[in-house]
């Protein structure tokens, strides 16, 4: 008995170094590429991550985001954050994208496959995708 | 909220509110399927009137809107499954601090899943990587014990200063880090 115990104890130590071994591979690749410092122009993505936000599905479409940014490239141009209440919890899942000289803006009533789209049209392509804002709810 | 990895990520966001630098997550199923969720974090804490308060819905300590939702919603939810919630907290500098405690009856029908809560870590993690998050799955059986286990502290120390633990790369690794000991069948 002890010695199964013990052989199980090995395995999981041996996953550890193995897993944290490949995060120093990670940490060597990503040393030598550019990401956006402070005060470089970039995109912002901020998607709200309230209660509200929560209980109305933001947590996908915050990893369709990050996951087609990760897919697209982007990363050296887009950053994806999450905020607090932005304060129309009504229209939860809500994200709002910030370019330098442009105007925000806010898409809301969000799910997975609108962030996927969103991804491809706005940020990669340039254009609002209109049908999704606040703008157009109203 | 349909998923207790939703409730998980909710409030240990209010962690984060309260200027948390260590969060500390821990689900234990024992092998009666009670579950013992406890959320422990180090910010300011909520003084006593706070603390009478904050399982009210209708009492916030935010400005953009009116009610507070978070707390009342886990208790419910874990009440409906004849468990509770509890709350410590304290505001004393240098000992500042909350832990939430809640209990459900996984067998209970009314017990809702467990969800995605490798979504619930990640996105925490990613969120806010100055922080130090532990977390910590065990789950009991009659004849076994499954134990998943993250310490970002861990992942900072092989990453350096330098390199967020908000990048695409690290929050992908992080995933699957998370879902191989999920997955990982310790029945040798």
């Amino acid at each position: 008995m002890n010695s199964i115990i013990i052989k199980i104890t090995n395995n999981t130590e041996d996953f550890k170094m193995k897993s944290l071994a490949e995060l120093a591979a990670i940490r060597e690749k990503m040393q030598s590429k550019v990401v956006i410092r402070e005060g470089e122009s970039g995109i912002r993505v901020v998607v709200g991550m309230a209660t509200c936000g929560i209980a109305a599905g933001a947590r996908p479409v915050l990893n369709a985001f990050v996951q087609g940014v990760a897919d697209k490239g982007l990363s050296g141009k887009v950053t994806v954050t999450q905020t607090g209440c932005i304060g129309i919890c009504q229209y939860e899942p809500v994200v709002e994208i910030y370019e330098d000289g442009k105007e925000k803006v806010t898409y809301v009533k969000l799910d997975a496959a609108k962030a996927a789209e969103i991804v491809e049209k706005h940020l990669v392509g340039g254009n609002v995708v209109d049908e999704y804002t606040i703008g157009s709810t109203k | 909220m349909k998923e207790l990895s939703l409730h998980i990520l909710d409030v240990a966001k209010n962690s984060v509110k309260a200027g948390a630098k260590n969060v500390e997550i821990s689900v234990l199923t024992d092998k009666n399927g009670i579950m013992t969720l406890e959320i422990r974090d180090n910010g300011c804490g909520m003084s006593e009137e706070t603390l009478r308060r904050v399982t009210d819905p209708f009492y916030t300590t935010r400005t953009t809107r009116k009610v507070g939702l978070g707390l009342p919603l886990l208790k419910l939810a874990a009440e409906q499954t004849g468990g509770g919630l509890s709350i410590e907290s304290c505001t004393e500098k240098g000992k500042s601090g909350t832990v939430i405690s809640a209990t459900f009856d996984t067998k209970s029908i009314d017990c809702m899943p467990m969800g995605d809560i490798i979504s619930t870590v990640t996105t925490l993690v990613s969120g806010s990587p100055e922080i130090d998050f532990v977390f910590k799955d065990v789950l009991q059986t009659e004849c076994s014990e499954r134990e998943v286990f993250l310490d970002t502290a861990e992942m900072r120390a092989v990453l350096g200063e330098g390199i967020s633990l908000a990048s695409v790369e690290v929050v992908a690794w992080l995933g699957e880090y998370l879902s191989e000991q999920y997955n990982n069948k310790n029945n040798e």
